[in-house]
């Protein structure tokens, strides 16, 4: 075996080891294993149908948007405009949390402060324009309305508070790879 | 999704059109992160399927739904952090425990931490974060959450 096969194989060798479970599971019928295996089609479908357009427009934010120009508007000393902006970047987002993680990765990369990328995250779990209809329609304006208003303080304490805390810390936000 | 769509294929275009060679770089490194994530995401995904059969909608609705007061909040706090289901699920999932009479409250609490804190997420977050940040980061999120639902309980 050469060794991109042994690469492939650590890499993946748990998720084969998964789908030979659910495939054993579906000839021996054994339920417990088909129902794990319909979950997990669900979740599947979603991230592959949603993920691979997300890190296309990664890549293209990343070859097109300069380091200078990011960092000017979302770097440390980019102030109160710098919230606003990673505030309403991830407001236009939707999709699950672990979508948001390469962007902060890219956010980081590119100069975005260590604040402003845990308001990002905080303001990519909270409040998403595209899912507003629904939690509206499902659950009301009022809840919607409270939730955005006692939401927005928070994960900016947060951010704050993280900086804070890692200030000096030599902290990175690592790529993985 | 169908916005996303739309969004990618016109900057694909435009950028295509500005410049070619700037496009297929983005396009590889884009691919290029991708694949190196993918491992890490189909363990969550793995992880996120087995939950979700040990502990399935209609539990979920019937802990839920018996939970008076604080033994409500606090079965809501834990449900809510652990799982990890989309939004078009959980709002009408909301909706059901409303109408079968569960307190406001007790939603709010659900909702947020279901979306502020991810603990079935952690070991990718950490592949970015690393272990102790990210740790740090739900743990603030699990008490915002938590306070973001008890005071909307009081307003609902």
């Amino acid at each position: 075996m050469n060794s991109r096969a042994i690469g492939f194989l650590k890499k993946f060798g748990f998720f084969l080891l998964f789908a030979v479970f659910i495939a054993v599971s579906h000839i021996g019928s054994f339920a417990a294993g088909k129902e794990i295996g319909k979950n997990f089609r669900v979740f599947f479908l979603e991230m592959i149908l949603i993920l691979p357009l997300m890190f296309i427009l990664i890549g293209l934010f990343d070859v097109w948007v300069p380091r200078e120009r990011l960092m000017r508007h979302l770097g440390p000393g980019s102030g109160a405009w710098g919230i606003l902006w990673v505030v309403l970047l991830a407001m236009l987002q939707a999709g699950p949390l672990y979508g948001a993680f390469p962007v902060a990765a890219l956010l980081w990369r590119k100069g975005c402060s260590v604040r402003n990328v845990f308001i990002y995250l905080g303001a990519f779990t909270t409040i998403k324009i595209p899912m507003l209809a629904f939690e509206v329609g499902f659950l009301g304006w009022k809840f919607s309305l409270l939730r955005g208003l006692f939401s927005f303080p928070v994960f900016i304490a947060i951010g704050f508070l993280l900086a804070f805390y890692l200030k000096n810390r030599q902290f990175e936000v690592r790529e993985p790879g | 999704m169908i916005e996303l769509a739309l969004t990618t294929v016109l900057a694909l275009l435009l950028s295509f059109l500005a410049d070619r060679d700037k496009t297929l770089a983005g396009l590889k490194k884009g691919a290029g992160m991708f694949l190196n994530i993918l491992p890490a995401m189909l363990g969550v995904l793995i992880l996120v399927s087995v939950f979700l059969y040990l502990v399935p909608a209609s539990l979920m609705t019937a802990w839920l739904g018996k939970g008076t007061g604080w033994t409500g909040i606090v079965s809501a706090a834990v449900l809510g952090s652990i799982s990890l289901i989309p939004g078009f699920i959980a709002f009408p999932l909301g909706a059901i425990l409303l109408h079968s009479g569960v307190s406001f409250q007790v939603i709010a609490v659900f909702i947020t931490t279901l979306m502020m804190v991810g603990f079935l997420t952690l070991p990718l977050e950490a592949k970015y974060f690393g272990w102790r940040v990210s740790l740090l980061r739900n743990a603030l999120s699990f008490a915002g959450a938590l306070l973001v639902g008890l005071l909307m309980g009081n307003f609902l």
